[in-house]
Protein backbone atom coordinates (compact mmCIF):
# COMPACT_ATOMS: atom_id res chain seq x y z
CA UNK A 1 0.00 0.00 0.00
CA UNK A 2 1.41 3.53 -1.23
CA UNK A 3 1.59 6.10 1.74
CA UNK A 4 -0.99 7.78 0.02
CA UNK A 5 -3.59 5.81 -0.03
CA UNK A 6 -2.74 5.16 3.94
CA UNK A 7 -3.14 8.78 4.34
CA UNK A 8 -6.43 8.86 2.22
CA UNK A 9 -7.82 6.27 4.35
CA UNK A 10 -6.93 7.48 7.59
CA UNK A 11 -8.49 10.83 6.57
CA UNK A 12 -11.61 9.47 5.26
CA UNK A 13 -11.77 7.28 8.59
CA UNK A 14 -11.45 10.76 10.07
CA UNK A 15 -14.12 12.39 8.35
CA UNK A 16 -16.60 9.59 8.52
CA UNK A 17 -16.53 9.53 12.36
CA UNK A 18 -16.76 13.40 12.63
CA UNK A 19 -19.78 13.55 10.30
CA UNK A 20 -21.59 10.42 12.10
CA UNK A 21 -21.15 12.12 15.68
CA UNK A 22 -22.41 15.77 14.00
CA UNK A 23 -25.11 13.83 13.03
CA UNK A 24 -26.16 12.09 16.63
CA UNK A 25 -25.64 16.05 17.52
CA UNK A 26 -28.50 16.71 14.92
CA UNK A 27 -30.75 14.12 16.35
CA UNK A 28 -29.93 15.42 19.74
CA UNK A 29 -30.38 18.96 19.02
CA UNK A 30 -33.81 18.58 17.49
CA UNK A 31 -35.07 17.05 20.54
CA UNK A 32 -33.10 20.19 22.69
CA UNK A 33 -35.15 22.49 19.96
CA UNK A 34 -38.35 20.89 20.26
CA UNK A 35 -38.30 20.94 24.32
CA UNK A 36 -37.11 24.70 24.12
CA UNK A 37 -39.43 25.68 22.21
CA UNK A 38 -42.19 24.62 24.04
CA UNK A 39 -41.22 25.88 27.74
CA UNK A 40 -40.02 29.05 26.22
CA UNK A 41 -43.07 30.06 24.62
CA UNK A 42 -45.32 28.39 27.00
CA UNK A 43 -43.44 27.61 30.61
CA UNK A 44 -44.84 31.19 32.20
CA UNK A 45 -48.23 29.53 32.07
CA UNK A 46 -47.91 26.68 32.91
CA UNK A 47 -49.14 26.97 37.00
CA UNK A 48 -50.89 25.08 39.15
CA UNK A 49 -53.51 26.86 38.43
CA UNK A 50 -53.72 25.52 34.70
CA UNK A 51 -54.29 22.07 35.70
CA UNK A 52 -57.08 22.74 38.40
CA UNK A 53 -59.17 25.65 36.38
CA UNK A 54 -61.89 25.01 34.06
CA UNK A 55 -61.39 25.85 30.65
CA UNK A 56 -62.87 29.64 29.59
CA UNK A 57 -64.08 30.69 26.26
CA UNK A 58 -63.08 27.85 24.38
CA UNK A 59 -59.64 27.22 26.27
CA UNK A 60 -58.91 30.74 25.23
CA UNK A 61 -58.76 31.78 29.40
CA UNK A 62 -58.42 29.45 32.02
CA UNK A 63 -57.16 25.62 32.39
CA UNK A 64 -57.80 22.20 31.80
CA UNK A 65 -59.36 20.14 34.63
CA UNK A 66 -62.30 18.70 33.14
CA UNK A 67 -59.96 17.88 29.89
CA UNK A 68 -56.68 16.34 32.38
CA UNK A 69 -59.59 14.48 34.45
CA UNK A 70 -61.11 13.19 30.63
CA UNK A 71 -57.10 11.97 29.39
CA UNK A 72 -56.52 10.02 32.72
CA UNK A 73 -59.99 8.37 32.87
CA UNK A 74 -59.42 7.56 29.37
CA UNK A 75 -55.75 6.11 29.40
CA UNK A 76 -56.79 4.22 32.62
CA UNK A 77 -59.41 2.40 30.96
CA UNK A 78 -57.37 1.91 28.23
CA UNK A 79 -54.96 -0.24 30.19
CA UNK A 80 -57.49 -2.23 32.17
CA UNK A 81 -59.13 -3.41 29.05
CA UNK A 82 -55.23 -3.97 26.93
CA UNK A 83 -53.08 -4.91 30.02
CA UNK A 84 -54.87 -8.28 30.81
CA UNK A 85 -55.52 -9.29 27.59
CA UNK A 86 -51.37 -8.07 26.50
CA UNK A 87 -50.08 -10.18 29.20
CA UNK A 88 -52.64 -13.40 28.89
CA UNK A 89 -51.22 -13.35 25.47
CA UNK A 90 -47.81 -13.11 26.32
CA UNK A 91 -47.97 -15.80 29.05
CA UNK A 92 -49.68 -18.01 26.38
CA UNK A 93 -46.86 -17.63 23.90
CA UNK A 94 -44.32 -18.63 26.16
CA UNK A 95 -45.17 -21.08 28.98
CA UNK A 96 -48.12 -22.85 27.10
CA UNK A 97 -46.87 -23.52 23.60
CA UNK A 98 -44.31 -24.82 21.43
CA UNK A 99 -42.96 -22.87 18.32
CA UNK A 100 -45.70 -23.82 15.68
CA UNK A 101 -48.35 -22.31 13.50
CA UNK A 102 -50.73 -21.34 16.57
CA UNK A 103 -47.82 -18.78 17.59
CA UNK A 104 -47.15 -17.89 13.99
CA UNK A 105 -50.77 -17.27 13.59
CA UNK A 106 -50.52 -15.06 16.97
CA UNK A 107 -47.45 -13.68 16.25
CA UNK A 108 -48.57 -12.48 12.96
CA UNK A 109 -51.64 -10.65 13.63
CA UNK A 110 -50.00 -8.96 16.33
CA UNK A 111 -47.21 -7.45 14.10
CA UNK A 112 -50.11 -6.56 11.52
CA UNK A 113 -51.94 -4.72 14.29
CA UNK A 114 -48.85 -3.20 15.14
CA UNK A 115 -48.31 -2.00 11.82
CA UNK A 116 -51.65 -0.34 11.23
CA UNK A 117 -51.82 3.56 11.54
CA UNK A 118 -53.62 5.15 14.25
CA UNK A 119 -56.34 6.81 12.02
CA UNK A 120 -57.53 3.21 10.50
CA UNK A 121 -58.12 2.22 14.23
CA UNK A 122 -60.35 5.83 14.61
CA UNK A 123 -62.18 4.29 11.82
CA UNK A 124 -62.64 1.26 12.45
CA UNK A 125 -63.52 2.53 16.58
CA UNK A 126 -65.87 4.86 14.92
CA UNK A 127 -67.99 1.78 13.16
CA UNK A 128 -67.89 -0.46 15.26
CA UNK A 129 -68.16 1.31 18.94
CA UNK A 130 -69.59 4.57 18.36
CA UNK A 131 -72.02 3.24 15.55
CA UNK A 132 -72.61 -0.21 15.96
CA UNK A 133 -72.25 -1.47 19.50
CA UNK A 134 -74.60 2.32 20.21
CA UNK A 135 -71.90 3.68 22.18
CA UNK A 136 -71.72 6.93 20.73
CA UNK A 137 -68.71 9.42 21.03
CA UNK A 138 -67.56 8.23 24.58
CA UNK A 139 -65.02 7.85 26.93
CA UNK A 140 -65.56 4.27 26.67
CA UNK A 141 -65.49 3.84 22.83
CA UNK A 142 -61.91 5.42 22.65
CA UNK A 143 -60.74 3.30 25.12
CA UNK A 144 -61.65 0.30 23.44
CA UNK A 145 -60.29 1.67 20.59
CA UNK A 146 -57.27 2.66 22.50
CA UNK A 147 -57.13 -0.65 24.04
CA UNK A 148 -56.82 -2.47 20.77
CA UNK A 149 -54.32 0.19 19.78
CA UNK A 150 -51.66 -1.00 22.18
CA UNK A 151 -52.21 -4.16 22.42
CA UNK A 152 -48.96 -5.48 20.29
CA UNK A 153 -46.96 -3.53 22.28
CA UNK A 154 -48.06 -5.04 25.49
CA UNK A 155 -47.66 -8.11 24.17
CA UNK A 156 -44.22 -8.03 22.76
CA UNK A 157 -43.21 -6.35 26.36
CA UNK A 158 -44.48 -8.84 28.31
CA UNK A 159 -43.35 -11.70 25.79
CA UNK A 160 -39.44 -10.03 26.42
CA UNK A 161 -39.83 -9.91 29.97
CA UNK A 162 -41.24 -13.26 30.80
CA UNK A 163 -38.34 -14.53 28.61
CA UNK A 164 -36.17 -13.14 30.32
CA UNK A 165 -36.96 -15.44 33.88
CA UNK A 166 -34.81 -18.06 34.02
CA UNK A 167 -35.95 -21.51 33.40
CA UNK A 168 -34.83 -22.74 36.54
CA UNK A 169 -37.11 -20.67 39.06
CA UNK A 170 -39.79 -22.39 36.98
CA UNK A 171 -38.36 -26.08 37.71
CA UNK A 172 -37.65 -25.07 41.22
CA UNK A 173 -41.56 -24.29 41.58
CA UNK A 174 -42.75 -27.26 39.73
CA UNK A 175 -40.36 -29.55 41.99
CA UNK A 176 -41.99 -28.24 45.16
CA UNK A 177 -45.45 -29.51 43.60
CA UNK A 178 -46.78 -26.63 42.33
CA UNK A 179 -49.06 -26.73 39.10
CA UNK A 180 -47.94 -24.56 36.25
CA UNK A 181 -50.67 -21.85 36.84
CA UNK A 182 -49.59 -21.75 40.41
CA UNK A 183 -45.68 -21.73 39.23
CA UNK A 184 -46.92 -18.58 36.37
CA UNK A 185 -48.96 -16.12 39.05
CA UNK A 186 -46.18 -17.10 42.33
CA UNK A 187 -43.17 -16.91 40.54
CA UNK A 188 -42.89 -16.18 37.23
CA UNK A 189 -45.15 -12.78 36.62
CA UNK A 190 -43.33 -11.37 40.21
CA UNK A 191 -40.08 -12.07 38.35
CA UNK A 192 -40.93 -10.27 35.21
CA UNK A 193 -42.61 -7.30 36.52
CA UNK A 194 -40.29 -4.67 36.60
CA UNK A 195 -40.53 -5.61 32.37
CA UNK A 196 -44.22 -5.55 32.30
CA UNK A 197 -44.44 -2.46 33.79
CA UNK A 198 -42.26 -0.87 31.93
CA UNK A 199 -44.17 -1.66 28.81
CA UNK A 200 -47.24 -0.40 30.39
CA UNK A 201 -45.57 2.87 30.65
CA UNK A 202 -44.51 3.07 27.33
CA UNK A 203 -48.35 2.22 26.59
CA UNK A 204 -49.25 5.07 28.81
CA UNK A 205 -47.51 7.60 27.38
CA UNK A 206 -48.73 6.16 23.80
CA UNK A 207 -52.23 6.48 24.74
CA UNK A 208 -51.99 9.91 26.26
CA UNK A 209 -50.51 11.59 23.00
CA UNK A 210 -52.63 9.46 20.69
CA UNK A 211 -54.92 12.15 18.63
CA UNK A 212 -56.25 10.87 15.37
CA UNK A 213 -58.16 7.59 16.82
CA UNK A 214 -59.21 9.31 20.13
CA UNK A 215 -61.05 12.40 18.35
CA UNK A 216 -63.61 9.86 16.07
CA UNK A 217 -64.15 7.59 19.37
CA UNK A 218 -64.41 10.06 22.02
CA UNK A 219 -65.28 13.36 20.79
CA UNK A 220 -64.13 17.07 21.80
CA UNK A 221 -66.51 17.72 24.93
CA UNK A 222 -65.18 20.24 27.35
CA UNK A 223 -67.60 19.07 29.96
CA UNK A 224 -65.96 17.48 33.11
CA UNK A 225 -66.98 13.58 32.26
CA UNK A 226 -69.76 11.89 34.96
CA UNK A 227 -69.79 8.66 33.48
CA UNK A 228 -67.50 6.04 30.89
CA UNK A 229 -69.81 6.50 28.15
CA UNK A 230 -69.55 10.56 28.03
CA UNK A 231 -67.99 11.84 25.41
CA UNK A 232 -65.06 14.03 26.55
CA UNK A 233 -61.99 15.78 25.07
CA UNK A 234 -58.08 14.34 25.48
CA UNK A 235 -55.23 16.90 25.86
CA UNK A 236 -54.30 15.49 22.71
CA UNK A 237 -56.97 16.63 20.95
CA UNK A 238 -57.81 19.46 23.21
CA UNK A 239 -54.01 20.97 22.45
CA UNK A 240 -54.73 19.98 18.54
CA UNK A 241 -58.26 21.98 17.88
CA UNK A 242 -56.41 25.22 20.04
CA UNK A 243 -53.52 24.96 17.36
CA UNK A 244 -55.31 24.01 14.33
CA UNK A 245 -58.42 26.11 14.91
CA UNK A 246 -56.38 28.72 15.82
CA UNK A 247 -58.25 29.63 19.07
CA UNK A 248 -54.81 30.73 21.65
CA UNK A 249 -52.01 29.67 20.25
CA UNK A 250 -50.52 30.61 24.03
CA UNK A 251 -53.13 28.13 25.19
CA UNK A 252 -51.94 25.61 23.05
CA UNK A 253 -47.80 25.94 23.69
CA UNK A 254 -49.06 25.62 27.29
CA UNK A 255 -51.01 22.58 26.85
CA UNK A 256 -48.25 21.08 24.50
CA UNK A 257 -45.87 21.69 27.28
CA UNK A 258 -48.17 20.16 29.95
CA UNK A 259 -48.58 16.79 27.26
CA UNK A 260 -45.17 16.58 26.88
CA UNK A 261 -43.46 16.75 29.95
CA UNK A 262 -46.44 14.08 31.62
CA UNK A 263 -45.51 11.87 28.73
CA UNK A 264 -41.78 12.81 29.18
CA UNK A 265 -41.88 12.18 32.70
CA UNK A 266 -43.64 8.64 32.45
CA UNK A 267 -41.25 7.79 29.49
CA UNK A 268 -38.34 8.53 31.92
CA UNK A 269 -39.83 6.55 34.93
CA UNK A 270 -39.85 3.82 32.12
CA UNK A 271 -36.54 4.02 31.45
CA UNK A 272 -35.12 4.13 34.92
CA UNK A 273 -37.03 1.17 35.40
CA UNK A 274 -34.85 -1.01 32.67
CA UNK A 275 -31.77 0.43 34.12
CA UNK A 276 -32.24 -0.78 37.42
CA UNK A 277 -33.31 -4.34 35.63
CA UNK A 278 -30.37 -4.02 33.87
CA UNK A 279 -27.68 -3.26 36.63
CA UNK A 280 -29.40 -5.86 38.96
CA UNK B 1 -61.35 -42.14 45.26
CA UNK B 2 -58.75 -40.86 47.91
CA UNK B 3 -58.79 -37.06 48.27
CA UNK B 4 -55.65 -36.74 47.30
CA UNK B 5 -56.57 -38.38 44.03
CA UNK B 6 -60.03 -36.33 43.90
CA UNK B 7 -57.88 -33.22 44.79
CA UNK B 8 -55.91 -33.65 41.75
CA UNK B 9 -58.19 -34.46 38.84
CA UNK B 10 -59.82 -31.18 40.47
CA UNK B 11 -56.49 -29.64 40.23
CA UNK B 12 -56.26 -31.08 36.25
CA UNK B 13 -59.13 -29.84 35.42
CA UNK B 14 -58.56 -26.07 36.64
CA UNK B 15 -55.01 -26.14 35.09
CA UNK B 16 -56.68 -27.05 32.05
CA UNK B 17 -59.55 -24.25 32.32
CA UNK B 18 -56.95 -21.57 32.78
CA UNK B 19 -54.90 -23.26 29.42
CA UNK B 20 -58.12 -22.99 27.16
CA UNK B 21 -58.38 -19.17 28.65
CA UNK B 22 -55.29 -18.17 28.09
CA UNK B 23 -55.26 -19.66 24.52
CA UNK B 24 -58.77 -17.29 24.18
CA UNK B 25 -57.32 -14.47 25.06
CA UNK B 26 -54.09 -15.04 23.10
CA UNK B 27 -56.32 -14.68 20.28
CA UNK B 28 -57.10 -10.96 21.10
CA UNK B 29 -54.91 -10.09 18.76
CA UNK B 30 -55.57 -11.73 15.98
CA UNK B 31 -59.65 -10.61 16.61
CA UNK B 32 -58.87 -7.40 16.74
CA UNK B 33 -57.05 -7.18 13.35
CA UNK B 34 -59.83 -9.60 11.76
CA UNK B 35 -62.20 -7.50 13.55
CA UNK B 36 -60.97 -4.55 11.69
CA UNK B 37 -60.42 -5.66 8.47
CA UNK B 38 -63.73 -6.93 8.59
CA UNK B 39 -65.48 -3.32 9.48
CA UNK B 40 -63.08 -1.05 7.48
CA UNK B 41 -63.29 -3.29 4.21
CA UNK B 42 -67.48 -3.57 5.18
CA UNK B 43 -67.37 -0.36 4.97
CA UNK B 44 -65.22 1.09 2.20
CA UNK B 45 -64.94 -1.94 -0.38
CA UNK B 46 -68.28 -1.73 -2.12
CA UNK B 47 -67.92 1.67 -2.55
CA UNK B 48 -65.19 1.20 -4.67
CA UNK B 49 -66.95 -1.48 -6.77
CA UNK B 50 -69.55 1.29 -7.13
CA UNK B 51 -66.97 3.86 -8.20
CA UNK B 52 -64.84 1.07 -10.34
CA UNK B 53 -61.67 0.20 -8.78
CA UNK B 54 -59.67 2.23 -11.74
CA UNK B 55 -61.57 5.86 -11.93
CA UNK B 56 -61.33 5.27 -7.54
CA UNK B 57 -57.50 4.74 -7.74
CA UNK B 58 -56.91 6.40 -11.21
CA UNK B 59 -59.16 9.11 -10.76
CA UNK B 60 -58.14 12.91 -10.27
CA UNK B 61 -61.29 14.31 -8.91
CA UNK B 62 -62.38 14.58 -5.13
CA UNK B 63 -65.81 15.44 -5.33
CA UNK B 64 -67.41 13.51 -2.74
CA UNK B 65 -70.39 16.12 -2.45
CA UNK B 66 -70.60 15.74 -6.13
CA UNK B 67 -70.16 11.50 -5.78
CA UNK B 68 -66.84 11.80 -7.84
CA UNK B 69 -64.15 9.76 -5.31
CA UNK B 70 -60.49 9.40 -7.34
CA UNK B 71 -57.71 9.45 -5.10
CA UNK B 72 -55.09 9.31 -7.08
CA UNK B 73 -54.00 12.71 -5.85
CA UNK B 74 -53.58 11.71 -1.79
CA UNK B 75 -51.88 8.65 -3.62
CA UNK B 76 -49.56 10.46 -5.47
CA UNK B 77 -49.44 12.72 -2.15
CA UNK B 78 -48.69 10.13 0.49
CA UNK B 79 -45.93 8.54 -2.04
CA UNK B 80 -44.46 11.56 -2.21
CA UNK B 81 -43.87 12.50 1.59
CA UNK B 82 -43.11 9.30 2.40
CA UNK B 83 -40.35 9.04 -0.24
CA UNK B 84 -38.96 12.64 1.04
CA UNK B 85 -39.13 11.67 4.85
CA UNK B 86 -37.17 8.64 3.85
CA UNK B 87 -34.34 10.53 1.56
CA UNK B 88 -34.15 12.87 4.82
CA UNK B 89 -34.67 10.50 7.63
CA UNK B 90 -32.88 7.55 6.85
CA UNK B 91 -29.25 8.89 6.32
CA UNK B 92 -29.49 10.88 9.29
CA UNK B 93 -30.53 7.93 11.24
CA UNK B 94 -27.65 5.81 9.48
CA UNK B 95 -24.91 7.52 10.64
CA UNK B 96 -26.36 8.90 14.55
CA UNK B 97 -26.75 5.05 14.86
CA UNK B 98 -23.27 3.98 13.30
CA UNK B 99 -22.18 6.60 16.07
CA UNK B 100 -24.12 5.84 18.69
CA UNK B 101 -23.44 1.33 18.20
CA UNK B 102 -19.66 2.08 16.88
CA UNK B 103 -17.37 5.06 17.95
CA UNK B 104 -19.42 5.96 20.83
CA UNK B 105 -18.45 4.85 24.43
CA UNK B 106 -20.11 3.23 26.22
CA UNK B 107 -20.97 5.22 28.89
CA UNK B 108 -22.38 7.46 26.75
CA UNK B 109 -24.59 5.30 24.22
CA UNK B 110 -25.95 4.13 27.58
CA UNK B 111 -27.33 8.09 27.76
CA UNK B 112 -27.87 9.10 24.45
CA UNK B 113 -29.76 6.14 22.88
CA UNK B 114 -32.81 6.96 25.35
CA UNK B 115 -32.75 10.32 24.98
CA UNK B 116 -33.00 9.78 21.04
CA UNK B 117 -36.18 7.61 21.85
CA UNK B 118 -37.51 10.02 23.92
CA UNK B 119 -38.20 11.63 20.40
CA UNK B 120 -40.48 8.58 19.65
CA UNK B 121 -42.42 9.74 22.91
CA UNK B 122 -43.46 13.00 21.56
CA UNK B 123 -47.31 13.56 20.55
CA UNK B 124 -47.29 13.44 16.41
CA UNK B 125 -49.54 16.74 17.14
CA UNK B 126 -46.68 18.35 18.67
CA UNK B 127 -44.38 17.71 15.75
CA UNK B 128 -47.15 19.00 13.30
CA UNK B 129 -47.56 22.63 16.00
CA UNK B 130 -43.35 22.99 15.82
CA UNK B 131 -43.89 22.36 12.15
CA UNK B 132 -46.36 25.12 11.91
CA UNK B 133 -45.30 27.61 13.86
CA UNK B 134 -41.15 27.39 12.45
CA UNK B 135 -41.11 24.94 9.51
CA UNK B 136 -43.93 26.54 7.72
CA UNK B 137 -42.59 29.90 8.14
CA UNK B 138 -38.89 29.42 7.49
CA UNK B 139 -39.93 27.69 3.92
CA UNK B 140 -42.00 30.17 3.00
CA UNK B 141 -39.40 33.01 3.55
CA UNK B 142 -36.68 30.72 2.28
CA UNK B 143 -38.39 29.18 -0.80
CA UNK B 144 -41.24 31.18 -1.43
CA UNK B 145 -44.89 29.95 -1.70
CA UNK B 146 -47.33 29.31 1.58
CA UNK B 147 -45.20 27.45 3.10
CA UNK B 148 -47.54 24.48 3.16
CA UNK B 149 -46.04 21.74 1.15
CA UNK B 150 -44.25 19.04 0.26
CA UNK B 151 -41.14 19.88 1.45
CA UNK B 152 -42.24 21.07 5.22
CA UNK B 153 -44.30 17.46 5.40
CA UNK B 154 -41.45 15.95 4.47
CA UNK B 155 -39.14 17.31 6.83
CA UNK B 156 -41.66 16.57 9.78
CA UNK B 157 -42.07 13.01 8.87
CA UNK B 158 -38.29 12.43 8.43
CA UNK B 159 -37.50 13.67 11.73
CA UNK B 160 -40.61 11.86 12.98
CA UNK B 161 -38.96 8.35 11.76
CA UNK B 162 -35.68 9.52 13.24
CA UNK B 163 -36.31 7.59 16.93
CA UNK B 164 -37.51 4.38 15.24
CA UNK B 165 -34.92 3.68 12.62
CA UNK B 166 -32.06 4.80 14.70
CA UNK B 167 -32.89 2.31 17.37
CA UNK B 168 -33.78 -0.48 15.44
CA UNK B 169 -30.50 0.08 13.31
CA UNK B 170 -28.42 0.65 16.38
CA UNK B 171 -29.79 -3.12 17.41
CA UNK B 172 -28.61 -4.57 14.26
CA UNK B 173 -25.46 -2.91 14.19
CA UNK B 174 -24.87 -4.27 18.14
CA UNK B 175 -26.17 -7.95 17.12
CA UNK B 176 -22.79 -8.07 14.34
CA UNK B 177 -20.13 -10.40 16.54
CA UNK B 178 -17.40 -8.81 17.52
CA UNK B 179 -15.11 -10.76 15.11
CA UNK B 180 -16.08 -9.40 12.15
CA UNK B 181 -14.33 -5.72 13.22
CA UNK B 182 -11.66 -7.52 14.84
CA UNK B 183 -11.20 -9.17 11.55
CA UNK B 184 -11.27 -5.89 9.48
CA UNK B 185 -9.10 -4.21 11.71
CA UNK B 186 -6.63 -6.95 11.89
CA UNK B 187 -6.52 -6.80 8.16
CA UNK B 188 -5.61 -3.27 8.01
CA UNK B 189 -8.96 -1.30 7.71
CA UNK B 190 -9.54 1.97 9.34
CA UNK B 191 -12.51 1.45 11.74
CA UNK B 192 -14.56 3.41 9.19
CA UNK B 193 -13.49 1.11 6.67
CA UNK B 194 -14.46 -1.78 9.01
CA UNK B 195 -17.76 -0.08 9.91
CA UNK B 196 -18.96 0.65 6.09
CA UNK B 197 -17.42 -2.74 4.32
CA UNK B 198 -18.11 -5.12 6.93
CA UNK B 199 -20.33 -4.17 10.11
CA UNK B 200 -23.12 -2.28 8.10
CA UNK B 201 -23.34 -5.07 5.64
CA UNK B 202 -23.34 -7.73 7.96
CA UNK B 203 -26.53 -5.84 9.73
CA UNK B 204 -28.32 -5.58 6.43
CA UNK B 205 -31.48 -7.27 6.86
CA UNK B 206 -32.07 -5.34 10.29
CA UNK B 207 -31.69 -1.95 8.99
CA UNK B 208 -33.94 -3.00 6.15
CA UNK B 209 -36.45 -3.47 8.89
CA UNK B 210 -35.91 -0.26 10.51
CA UNK B 211 -36.72 1.61 7.25
CA UNK B 212 -39.73 -0.22 6.35
CA UNK B 213 -40.83 0.65 9.69
CA UNK B 214 -39.97 4.11 9.88
CA UNK B 215 -41.83 4.34 6.26
CA UNK B 216 -45.22 2.78 7.75
CA UNK B 217 -45.15 5.51 10.75
CA UNK B 218 -44.50 7.91 7.65
CA UNK B 219 -47.28 6.79 5.67
CA UNK B 220 -49.65 6.12 8.59
CA UNK B 221 -48.99 9.54 10.43
CA UNK B 222 -52.38 11.58 10.12
CA UNK B 223 -52.08 15.08 12.57
CA UNK B 224 -48.34 15.99 11.94
CA UNK B 225 -49.09 16.01 7.82
CA UNK B 226 -52.44 17.74 8.17
CA UNK B 227 -50.86 20.73 10.09
CA UNK B 228 -48.47 21.26 7.69
CA UNK B 229 -49.18 19.52 4.18
CA UNK B 230 -51.80 22.36 2.58
CA UNK B 231 -54.13 19.87 1.89
CA UNK B 232 -55.24 20.61 -1.00
CA UNK B 233 -56.67 17.86 -3.33
CA UNK B 234 -54.31 18.39 -6.20
CA UNK B 235 -50.92 16.01 -7.87
CA UNK B 236 -48.15 18.17 -6.37
CA UNK B 237 -45.31 18.96 -9.05
CA UNK B 238 -43.23 20.70 -6.83
CA UNK B 239 -41.84 20.28 -3.20
CA UNK B 240 -42.55 23.66 -2.44
CA UNK B 241 -47.02 22.83 -3.77
CA UNK B 242 -49.50 21.66 -1.11
CA UNK B 243 -50.81 18.29 -0.94
CA UNK B 244 -53.07 16.28 0.91
CA UNK B 245 -51.89 12.31 1.84
CA UNK B 246 -54.44 9.42 2.29
CA UNK B 247 -54.58 10.13 6.01
CA UNK B 248 -54.98 13.51 6.09
CA UNK B 249 -58.03 12.72 3.75
CA UNK B 250 -59.86 10.87 6.13
CA UNK B 251 -59.35 12.81 9.26
CA UNK B 252 -59.84 16.17 7.55
CA UNK B 253 -63.24 15.08 6.28
CA UNK B 254 -64.33 12.27 9.12
CA UNK B 255 -66.15 15.02 11.16
CA UNK B 256 -68.99 16.14 8.79
CA UNK B 257 -68.80 13.19 6.23
CA UNK B 258 -72.30 11.25 5.70
CA UNK B 259 -73.42 8.81 3.28
CA UNK B 260 -71.38 7.84 0.37
CA UNK B 261 -69.19 10.49 1.31
CA UNK B 262 -68.41 8.39 4.35
CA UNK B 263 -67.70 5.39 2.47
CA UNK B 264 -65.27 7.00 0.15
CA UNK B 265 -63.43 7.88 3.63
CA UNK B 266 -63.36 3.95 4.79
CA UNK B 267 -62.21 3.23 1.15
CA UNK B 268 -59.64 5.69 1.21
CA UNK B 269 -58.48 3.48 4.68
CA UNK B 270 -58.72 0.44 2.89
CA UNK B 271 -56.22 2.04 0.42
CA UNK B 272 -54.09 3.17 3.02
CA UNK B 273 -54.43 -0.57 4.64
CA UNK B 274 -53.57 -2.11 1.57
CA UNK B 275 -50.28 -0.29 0.91
CA UNK B 276 -48.60 -0.97 4.26
CA UNK B 277 -49.76 -4.56 4.15
CA UNK B 278 -48.28 -5.05 1.07
CA UNK B 279 -44.63 -2.74 2.07
CA UNK B 280 -44.33 -5.19 5.52
CA UNK B 281 -44.83 -8.08 3.34
CA UNK B 282 -41.99 -6.61 0.39
CA UNK B 283 -39.78 -6.27 4.10
CA UNK B 284 -40.53 -9.86 5.33
CA UNK B 285 -39.56 -11.23 1.99
CA UNK B 286 -36.71 -9.24 1.76
CA UNK B 287 -35.17 -10.18 5.04
CA UNK B 288 -36.21 -13.84 4.47
CA UNK B 289 -34.49 -13.91 1.29
CA UNK B 290 -30.99 -13.09 2.54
Amino acid sequence: MTPETRQDNLRWNRLGQRLCLGMTMAVVAVLVAILAYLVWHGGDRLTIGFFLDFPKDLGREGGILPILVSTMVLAVLALAIAVPLGIGTAVYLTEYTREGWVTTVIRFGAECLAGIPSIIFGLFGFILFVVHLGLGWSILSGALTLACMVLPTIIRTSEEAIKAVPAVLRQVGFSLGATKSQVIWHIVLPQARRGIITGVILALGRVMGETACVIFTTGISMEMPTSPLDSARSMAVHFYLLAREGISMEMANTTALALVGMILLINTAAAVLVARRSSR
Amino acid sequence: MSDTERSSTHLGRREENIRLGLLAVAFSAVFVLALIILFVFQAGVPLIWKTGLGPFLGGLEWGPTRGQFGILAMIVGTIQVTLGALLLGVPLSLLAAIHLSEFAKPSTRVVLKPLIELLAAIPSVVYGFIGVVVLVPFVRETFGGSGFSVLTAAVVLGVMILPTVISISVDALQAVPHSYREGALALGATPWQAVTRVVVPAARSGIVTAVVLGMGRAMGETMAVIMVAGNAVVVPTSPLHPCRTLTSNIALEMAYAAGDHQKALFATGVVLFVMIFLLNALATALVRRR
